[in-house]
């Protein structure tokens, strides 16, 4: 197996998504099948070759610094599950 | 009138009669309403059907063609793949996460749809966030091939095609990231065309991979996917990765001369596992293709075509695990708050707002960026990306288009690839380079694989980027030369 049952815990946690013990079983069988395929790459020469993130060539796309109006905040907010006198409302972070 | 069902008309056939005052966008709207109610039970093509919404926008339009001010798509009814943001109008990406999402506002190309005159039926159904082959992920239900329902209409957009092919709509739109629109076109036996990164805009779609995804038509005929190119493609200040270039009429492409074209044939294309009937209906296309005046290079080599399904399959899943971030149950969408604390809430909404294939992606991409992995997985991804365009610059110094399948294998059986992710994986090896290169590339019906019943297959042309004339030349070349594109399922 190319990737541990704890790493694909630690890996679920970077992301903070909780798994089930059954999809941790599952994922450490289909991600390691999966991994081990990319091991084709290896073979590929890649000696003084740039990386590519991206297939246009446009860099710092700029525009003026002018100011518009944005979407109202009850629209945005319509679709919170929560929200409070035009807040998000989440459970308290700090103890 | 013609002796075809209203619901069969093509854009180009519906709007001259609506031009003409012959037809009207009511009784088109209302013929393919009927034809939805007849089909739908058994094709399962949309998320959500829009009838009240149709049929209003249909009366607009034959207001608007009545005081002359009418458009090409002006009063013709369309599906629109559920990815895509209809303001107020329910937008799910196939998700339990997003069920009950009610965008705020417009995507650039329901905008720009609005604009000419869209009549729209419904939101088509998709494999979750867009990431499958089969639309057999959409968290709702699965959509049925209206050739055979047995088998899956391909995927990501399954739901657009489907109903193409169902008449259930005249047009669709749909999304590429890999083969997205391409493959489930050709599974169903209508048109789909991915057109090159940057040529349409992206506001307003919901982010799967950011610098793959692209928006594109699923049309009945080329002819139609030149009408709705050129009312969606141009430039948009909201995307800043959309291009700033002047947008041809793409109707002027249509012509069935290929004097001069100089088409290629990689010969990698040809993969392993590849059903003889596809491969026989390819080399017949290509073979019709120089009957047309094309000249043909049957030995154009694309070395890198393998490792370009790993190169994707981790640049994918990590651009998606950064663009699914936002999903936390706070700002919109599902929110599960069983847990003891923010974070918890967090962690358990993710776990039960996505579906199976979405996790093992976000998986795939969080391992692929995570510390100790990045080297060997994600930066060495990048660079053979570039090996990849690099070869496709070079077979384009010598081609004006290459020729290929769209898909190894004509549609497989609902199910049948379901517990194997990564043969699931494998059936997008002939879609996936062109979006590594941004690419534009069409798949147009090419033929039926008799062994299977008579299931459709469709041909790949691709070209170099913004070239999107040459593919819709050829592309309607090809077609009015042979007769595919007027067949269609008997339901």
């Amino acid at each position: 197996m190319a990737i541990t049952r704890e790493e694909v815990r630690h890996v679920a946690m970077l992301f903070r998504m909780s798994l089930s013990e059954e999809e941790i079983a599952r994922l450490q069988q289909q991600l390691s099948q999966i991994i081990d395929y990319f091991q084709v790459l290896q073979q590929v020469d890649t000696e003084g070759v740039p990386p590519t993130s991206h297939t246009l060539a446009l860099e710092n796309v700029m525009r003026d610094d002018e100011p518009r109006p944005s979407y109202p905040a009850e629209d945005i907010l319509a679709n919170a599950p929560l929200s409070e006198g035009g807040f998000f409302r989440v459970r308290a972070v700090l103890e | 009138m013609p002796p075809v069902e209203l619901y069969d008309l093509t854009i180009h056939e519906a709007s001259d009669l609506l031009s003409r005052r012959e037809l009207s966008s009511r009784e088109l709207t209302q013929a393919v309403l009927d034809r939805i109610h007849q089909v739908e039970e058994r094709v399962e093509a949309f998320v959500t059907i829009t009838e009240e919404l149709a049929l209003k926008q249909a009366d607009e339009a034959d207001r608007r063609i009545a005081a002359g001010d009418a458009a090409p798509l002006t009063g013709i009814p369309a599906a629109i793949k559920d990815v895509i943001c209809t303001k107020g109008v329910p937008t799910t990406c196939g998700s339990r996460m997003l069920a009950n999402f009610l965008p705020p506002y417009q995507a650039h190309v329901t905008e720009r749809l609005l604009d000419a005159g869209l009549v729209m039926v419904g939101k088509a159904n998709m494999d979750e966030f867009a990431m499958g082959s089969s639309t057999e992920n959409s968290a709702f239900h699965p959509t049925h091939n209206p050739w055979d329902l047995e088998r899956v209409p391909g995927g990501s957009s399954g739901g657009s095609a489907a109903a193409v092919a169902a008449s259930e709509c005249i047009y669709a739109l749909g999304s590429d990231t890999g083969g997205s629109i391409r493959q489930p076109a050709a599974l169903c036996g209508v048109v789909g065309f991915k057109p090159t990164y940057g040529r349409i805009s992206r506001f307003g779609l919901v982010a799967f991979a950011s610098s793959l995804d692209q928006i594109g038509p699923l049309t009945k005929d080329v002819t139609d996917c030149a009408l709705v190119m050129n009312v969606i493609a141009g430039h948009d200040r909201r995307d800043s990765t959309s291009a700033p270039l002047d947008v041809p009429d793409y109707t002027q492409s249509l012509i069935t001369d290929l004097k001069g074209i100089r088409i290629g044939v990689p010969q990698e294309y040809f993969v392993e596992g590849m059903d003889s009937q596809v491969r026989a209906s390819i080399e017949a296309a290509v073979n019709k293709m120089a009957e047309l005046g094309a000249e043909v290079d049957w030995q154009v080599s694309l070395p890198s075509t393998g490792p370009a399904l790993a190169c994707y399959y981790i640049i994918a899943p990590s651009e998606a695990m950064a663009n699914l971030a936002r999903y936390d149950g706070v700002k919109y969408g599902y929110s599960d708050r069983r847990g003891d604390s923010m974070w918890q809430n967090m962690e358990l909404t993710r776990q039960h707002g996505f579906g199976d294939e979405v996790k093992r992606r976000i998986m795939l991409g969080t391992y692929a960026l995570s510390a100790g992995y990045y080297d060997a997985y994600y930066l060495k991804a990048q660079k053979v990306r570039t090996l990849i365009r690099r070869e496709f610059d070079a077979a384009f110094q010598r081609c004006d288009v290459l020729v290929t399948a769209v898909s190894p294998t004509p549609a497989f059986k609902l199910g049948e690839k379901v517990a194997d992710p990564l043969q699931m994986y494998l059936s997008d090896v002939c879609t996936i380079p062109m979006n590594i290169a941004g690419l534009p590339a069409i798949s147009v019906p090419c033929g039926f694989a008799p062994a299977e019943g008579g299931l459709p297959v469709g041909v790949q042309i691709v070209a170099k980027p913004f070239d999107e004339t040459t593919i819709l030349r050829v592309a309607y070349a090809y077609e009015q030369a042979t007769d595919w594109h007027k067949a269609r399922p008997s339901l």
